[in-house]
């Protein structure tokens, strides 16, 4: 395979290109050099630290799953959830979590759309990072309903009771949602990668391995008559995910839009969701990829390029919170609605107000730091600022729940609501259950969607301008040694 | 014992000639060939003389499907079946149907899409005629490897193979199997 560098490529491509493009891939890789690469740490037997890392996060996980157990036998009464506040936590988590995931569809479908080729290094993790997030979001609803046992209720199935579930619910909506999400981001998330698991089959030495990804790759071959349906699919994935990930924190927001609850009975919910999901899901992917690509030496894949567009994305959008934040506010006073001021002004000024002015500084005044572009592009800061997005994004959920729950019309029925410490412990679980398969997909998956970035390589695509592009791939070819 | 050919194989190192190799088996008439490729080659396809998919005719399909189950499910299960007085809310309504619409249309259509490739190419296999063959096993790393298969009516030996060598095809070999003893055996640069 030709190895032109990207210098060679822009001078290629001669005809009006001004500005030159920073390339997506470093160190002149070639194909071989990025299957061996992924292979590698496939194959490679696990370090020391590697095993340190996924016993203490599957320690934690081991100690979440242990107070949801205790949850499950001993009933919710072991929260903190009290009359007023019957959403804590477990509903924060929850959106919280599905926040997350939102990332990965962006990077993974809507980028796609926008053939933005620098999402191909990051896209794989991405994707999975929206897989496990929805997992550990899915948990919560589930261990809230009480009775566990009886969560097949919410599907709609023919029952003896002679019953059906209530589709005027948004809590119903929302079962068909995330089930959805999580089905689609999985099958996207699996096809994208069986040519890479069927590169894996065909290096890996490993008896045992090599067994599985024959399995999971399906007889790929790598065939451009499989290829042409194959790219189609991919296309009609990616185009079906893009609403999806929109529609999905929609149904989200619905579930409290739907209240007459002050604080959550609002028309500006489901895009502020929406972008706010987006926002804490970049800000999750950065602080996955800073540590990915510094333990598994993708440095050449995973550039500094990669990482200032996310935190671009993280910018923008970090504004577009912002903006809604004093959207909400305005509108509360505008709308004359005694309750719905009432409620904006307890949230800055009442008994949660540490965590409104948490969710300010961490969501709308840290990300400020990326105007600059030598921040922009410091690994420190830009791993600092997303661990804060991802507190200041939990927070806001929080603050929405909590401070509309506890205050609400009647003084009478005012509370005050403090967690307990398991649910301290299966917030804390989650992040163990996330982190446990992370690390694992990580080892064992490939990391990187191989196929994608062979295929962005300089030359690795045909030159369609017949006059020149056939003459300087012979002479690439001819004369590799010279690049 | 007399070994059948299976296939002539030639790799190729350059995009670019691998198109115009492709182009020009097509063109000689060649029906049974394939190029396999670690990543999709753009336009490879048009030049092999394969016609467009009609995957996206079988996920719309698939959206359809579920479109019209979601509105018959909610339609039977609140407006017909199990009619529930809730708060004087309609029993059954366009309006509050929209989301479970559009989520059983998403997942339906994404099940269509899926099977409906794993079907177009008949995947999963557990075989394939090439798989024991060294060129072919690197397509899936770093090489072009066009196979001209020896059920297509202009395959001989002799012709096809001076055909890929003169395409610029490098290594080019055929790939035979044992008649008797179905599994294949090594053949690289070795003509029956």
């Amino acid at each position: 395979m030709s190895t032109t560098t990207a210098v060679q490529q822009t001078h290629l491509h001669g005809d009006g290109i001004l500005v030159e493009r920073e390339p997506l891939v470093l160190g002149n890789l070639t194909c071989h050099d990025i299957t061996t690469k992924i292979a590698s740490i496939a194959e490679d037997k696990p370090t020391p630290k590697y095993l340190l890392a996924l016993s203490f996060t599957a320690g934690i996980a081991a100690w979440g799953i242990g107070c949801i157990l205790y949850t499950i036998l001993t009933g919710i009464g072991v929260w903190g959830l009290n009359n007023p506040i019957g959403w804590g936590w477990d509903i924060t988590n929850f959106v919280f979590w599905i926040g997350i995931g939102h990332a990965g569809t962006l990077i993974s479908a809507i980028l796609f759309l926008f053939r933005q080729k620098w999402r191909t290094a990051i896209n794989r993790s991405a994707e999975a990072m929206t897989i496990f997030a929805v997992i550990c979001a899915g948990l919560f609803p589930l261990i809230h309903v009480g009775r566990i046992w009886f969560a097949y209720w919410l599907i709609p199935y023919p029952n003896q009771m002679q019953m059906w579930t209530n589709f005027r619910s948004p809590l119903e909506w929302d079962v068909f949602a995330v089930s959805t999400y999580l089905t689609v981001s999985l099958i996207f998330w699996f096809l994208g990668m069986v040519p890479d698991l069927a590169t894996l089959r065909n290096v890996v030495k490993n008896k045992i391995a090599k067994r599985l990804y024959s399995f999971f790759s399906l007889g790929w071959s790598g065939s451009m008559r499989h290829w042409h349906h194959y790219e189609m699919a991919y296309l009609i994935l990616a185009g079906l995910s893009t609403p999806l990930v929109l529609s999905v924190h929609s149904v989200v927001s619905l579930d409290f839009t739907a209240g007459i609850l002050p604080g959550w009975h609002t028309t500006i919910f489901p895009p502020y969701f929406v972008a706010g999901a987006i926002f804490s899901g970049f800000a999750m992917v950065m602080t996955l990829l800073v540590i990915t690509r510094e333990v598994l030496d993708l440095k050449e894949l995973i550039t500094m390029k990669h990482l200032e567009n996310m935190n671009k994305i993280i910018l923008a959008t970090g504004m577009m919170v912002g903006y809604a934040y004093a959207m909400e506010f305005f509108i509360a006073q505008y709308s004359g609605n005694p309750y719905e001021a009432f409620v904006f002004i307890n949230r800055a000024t009442g008994d949660y107000a540490w965590a409104y002015w948490t969710m300010v500084l961490c969501n709308v005044i840290s990300p400020q730091v990326f105007w600059s572009r030598r921040l922009r592009r410091n690994v420190p800061v830009m791993f600092i600022v997303s661990i804060l997005v991802n507190i200041g994004m939990w927070f806001e959920r929080f603050t929405i729940i909590s401070t509309s729950l506890h205050h609400d019309f009647l003084p009478a029925s005012w509370g005050y609501y403090t967690p307990t410490w398991v649910e301290v412990s299966i917030f804390a679980g989650t992040f163990g259950i996330f982190l446990t398969l992370f690390l694992l997909f990580a080892k064992y998956i490939p990391v990187i969607a191989i196929a994608e970035v062979k295929a962005i390589l300089p030359g690795a695509q045909p030159q369609h301008s017949s006059h020149h592009g056939a003459h300087d791939s012979i002479h690439e070819v001819k004369h590799p040694a010279h690049h | 014992m007399e070994r059948k050919p299976v296939a002539t194989v030639a790799e190729f190192h350059d995009v670019n000639v691998l198109v115009s190799a492709a182009r020009a088996v097509s063109e000689r008439g060649y029906t049974k060939f394939d190029c396999y490729t670690p990543y999709p080659v753009h336009g490879l396809d048009r030049a092999m003389g394969v016609r467009r998919t009609v995957l996206s005719y079988i996920s719309f399909l698939g959206g359809v499907t579920g479109l019209a189950s979601a509105l018959l499910l909610q339609w039977w299960t609140g407006g017909y079946d199990y009619r529930l007085n809730i708060g004087g809310k309609p029993f059954f309504a366009i309006q509050f149907s929209v989301p479970v619409d559009f989520e059983l249309t998403v997942l339906l259509c994404a099940f269509f899409t899926l099977f409906g490739l794993l079907g177009l190419c008949k995947l999963p296999t557990w075989w394939h005629p090439l798989q024991d063959d060294p060129s072919f096993q690197r397509a899936t790393d770093d090489t072009f490897v066009v196979a001209i298969y020896a059920d297509d009516p202009r395959y001989t030996v002799k012709d096809t193979q001076e055909l890929l060598q003169s395409l610029g095809g490098a290594n080019v070999h055929v790939h035979a199997v044992s008649p008797v003893a179905k599994h294949d055996i090594a053949t690289s640069h070795n003509i029956p």
